[in-house]
């Protein structure tokens, strides 16, 4: 009799612990994201709505898709510090390719495809062979795409983007059975996120790029050809960010400084996914929550009403403090 | 023949004593080829008029105090992004304070300085007490900064005294007095780095973080220092620009992009981002290289858009002419 309660207590007790095991694995960018949606759900009464969350995830989309690509290059412990101005030169390249005929369109996304493929190609080779530290080689590629771009357009923009060219960033699937209207930019990243998870953690390139974050010697003479996948990372972060560009240009329209800061954000969003900038680790998943939780936090700022100028106050606070709580809990850990 | 080659060793001798970074000759090409263009397209004045040439220093005064700073965060492994606001926090708090007068530019000074010291010391104890990477809490702290500063001011604040202009404008003999201080911080600089025990102690900490710790160094203190230091650079160009601007608004520091900007002229110069290697005197050369180029696309009228792309393809040539002979691979 006293044995039996003795081992079932101890079998609840062998329980207890295996939950409390898996839920110390959950990545703590998920409590945060989830912790800041519920407390902007109490804010603001759209949250609660089922069009009102679709609505976020879609703001939310071209953050989440920015900071995919930059997980993969951040990974190989190297940064992309221009897919903030690619945004830019997206959108005001776009507006200028279109010449306000919504035939266009299409032509426009693929060129500026092809000028993601081409900057991340140079990122990559300039990193590869010339040796440039990438936060040195992106930041020469901020300031090269940027100014380009001002110069191309002759600093303020051309003519409008036409709504066909708009549809990705803003308009809806209708008539989708239990969600009602669907997002075409949720949808766009849920594409982007499926085939990023899968080349990153199905194929032999994601374990690659993890490698040489790791140890770019020991994953060099194991066979890892590192400037090609490498290089790689940059050409797909590249072009990740083009895409996040037809989506940001399509649900904000033409801006000058529409791709501003983007790259810092990302990291950000990153970092707060769990992502270390040293290179070596990173979950597609994460990092989407990681982007998830940074437009949580702008909206939860607007909702408080704070001016502008606090917000950015707010925000490196809770970036701040949201990265030592992930540093804290990965130390106590080992 | 024996003798002509140990007198060549001699010279290659001396000159590896002098310890002169390679960026140098990058400077001087640099130098050459645009006062070049500048006689061929221009009104040749690089070569000519001397104005021109203390101005085009006079240029890389304010970006080169605030590198000196960077180079030693950066030696010591880590990275400074709050240099920008931290340098705009004490062009507007200092003619605040001043509010043109005399009688007030002590107790400016005093205050910014302080703030300083403070940012310093908050970046050092996030990143070594509370383990946040350095990128991720320079950048929250230069966040926090600029909620502050755009929260309290928004324009054009306060006015300093005519006597401290004299920080920007006066020369000594022919001489700016702003290329002295600049020099001044650089020797400083050199000086920390390699003659006392803290700069020992930043290259330990910057090459092998625990290989440094193990031997007994205190690395956290080492590194806060460097990070005070740092913002203490800054606010020495942040005096600088306002005693050039007569009066202190909050952009002068992110319009001057004096974080990445500090950070690629550091680089430029020679040291390494991994850190624990490199040098102020590299550094100087990279900022020299700026201000050059700054004059150089002046004189010849280069469009400000083109501007920004030459100089993020220079940015990226100087620091490739050195690493692509590298073995190993960069990150």
């Amino acid at each position: 009799m006293t044995t039996s309660t003795f081992t079932s207590s101890a079998g609840a007790s062998r329980i207890l612990r295996s939950v409390w095991a898996a839920i110390k694995k959950i990545p703590p960018v998920y409590p945060l994201f989830f912790a800041i949606f519920i407390s902007i759900g109490f804010l603001g009464q759209s949250y609660q709505t089922m069009p009102g969350i679709l609505n976020f995830l879609r703001r939310a989309a071209p953050l989440a898709i920015l900071a995919i690509g930059e997980m993969l290059v951040l990974a190989t412990g190297g940064f992309d510090l221009s897919i903030g101005s690619i945004v830019t030169l997206v959108v005001l390249g776009s507006s200028k390719l279109l010449n306000n005929d919504p035939a266009n369109a299409i032509p426009s996304i693929l060129i500026m495809l092809g000028f993601g493929v081409l900057i991340g190609l140079i990122n990559g080779t300039v990193v590869s062979y010339l040796k440039v530290p990438s936060f040195i080689a992106t930041l020469g590629m901020l300031l090269l795409v940027k100014g380009g771009a001002l110069y191309w357009v002759g600093g303020a923009p051309q003519g409008y983007l036409t709504d066909n060219w708009r549809f990705f960033g803003r308009e809806y699937i209708e008539n989708v059975p239990i969600l009602g209207r669907f997002p075409v930019a949720l949808l766009i990243l849920i594409v982007i996120a499926a085939f990023s998870w899968f080349i990153f953690h199905r194929t032999n390139f994601g374990k690659q790029v993890l490698a040489i974050g790791d140890n770019v010697r020991a994953s060099q003479l194991s066979g890892v050809r590192v400037r090609l996948v490498r290089t790689m990372a940059f050409v797909l972060s590249a072009v990740f960010a083009v895409i996040g560009g037809v989506l940001i240009g399509g649900y904000g329209g033409v801006n000058v400084t529409i791709g501003e800061g983007l790259e810092m954000q990302s990291i950000a969003a990153c970092v707060v996914g769990g992502v270390m900038l040293t290179g070596g680790r990173g979950n597609v998943m994460n990092v989407v929550f990681g982007a998830f939780t940074m437009e949580a936090m702008f909206n939860l700022l607007n909702l408080l009403g704070l001016p502008k100028p606090y917000k950015d106050a707010v925000q490196g606070l809770i970036i701040i403090a949201a990265v030592a709580y992930i540093a804290l809990s990965t130390r106590r850990k080992r | 023949m024996a003798t002509i080659t140990v007198s060549q060793n001699k010279w290659k001798q001396a000159l590896g004593r002098l310890r002169i970074p390679p960026v140098y000759i990058f400077l001087v090409i640099t130098f050459a080829v645009g006062g070049l263009l500048d006689q061929i397209f221009a009104d040749g004045q690089i070569f000519t008029n001397p104005s021109i040439f203390m101005n085009m220093i006079v240029r890389s005064v304010a970006l080169g105090i605030v590198a000196v700073g960077q180079t030693l965060v950066i030696i010591g492994a880590s990275i400074d992004l709050s240099v920008a606001y931290t340098i705009s926090i004490t062009a507007v708090m200092s003619s605040f304070i001043m509010q043109g007068d005399p009688n007030n530019v002590p107790q400016a000074i005093l205050i910014v300085f302080a703030i300083g010291a403070v940012i310093g010391l908050v970046n050092g104890l996030l990143i070594t007490k509370l383990n946040v990477n350095a990128f991720i809490a320079t950048l929250g702290t230069s966040l926090i900064l600029k909620g502050i500063i755009n929260g309290t001011f928004s324009n054009y604040t306060g006015s300093i005294p005519r006597s401290f202009e004299a920080f920007g404008y006066n020369q000594i003999g022919p001489i700016p007095i702003s290329i002295l201080v600049l020099l001044l911080v650089v020797f400083a600089g050199w000086f920390l780095l390699n003659r006392t025990k803290f700069g020992s102690h930043l290259y330990g900490v910057g090459g092998n973080n625990e290989v440094a710790r193990l031997s007994g160094l205190r690395t956290d203190r080492v590194l806060i220092m460097a990070h005070i230091i740092c913002s203490l650079t800054a606010v020495l160009t942040g005096l600088f620009i306002v005693s050039r601007l007569r009066s202190g608004a909050p952009w002068v520091g992110p319009d001057g992009i004096y974080d990445l900007e500090s950070i690629a002229t550091t680089v430029v110069g020679g040291t390494a981002l991994s850190g624990g290697k490199g040098g102020v005197w590299g550094t100087l050369a990279g900022v020299l290289i700026f201000g050059v180029l700054d004059t150089v696309f002046n004189q010849l009228g280069v469009n400000p858009y083109l501007k920004t792309v030459l100089r993020g393809g220079i940015i990226v040539l100087a620091v490739a002419s050195y690493t692509y002979r590298s073995k190993r691979e960069a990150a």
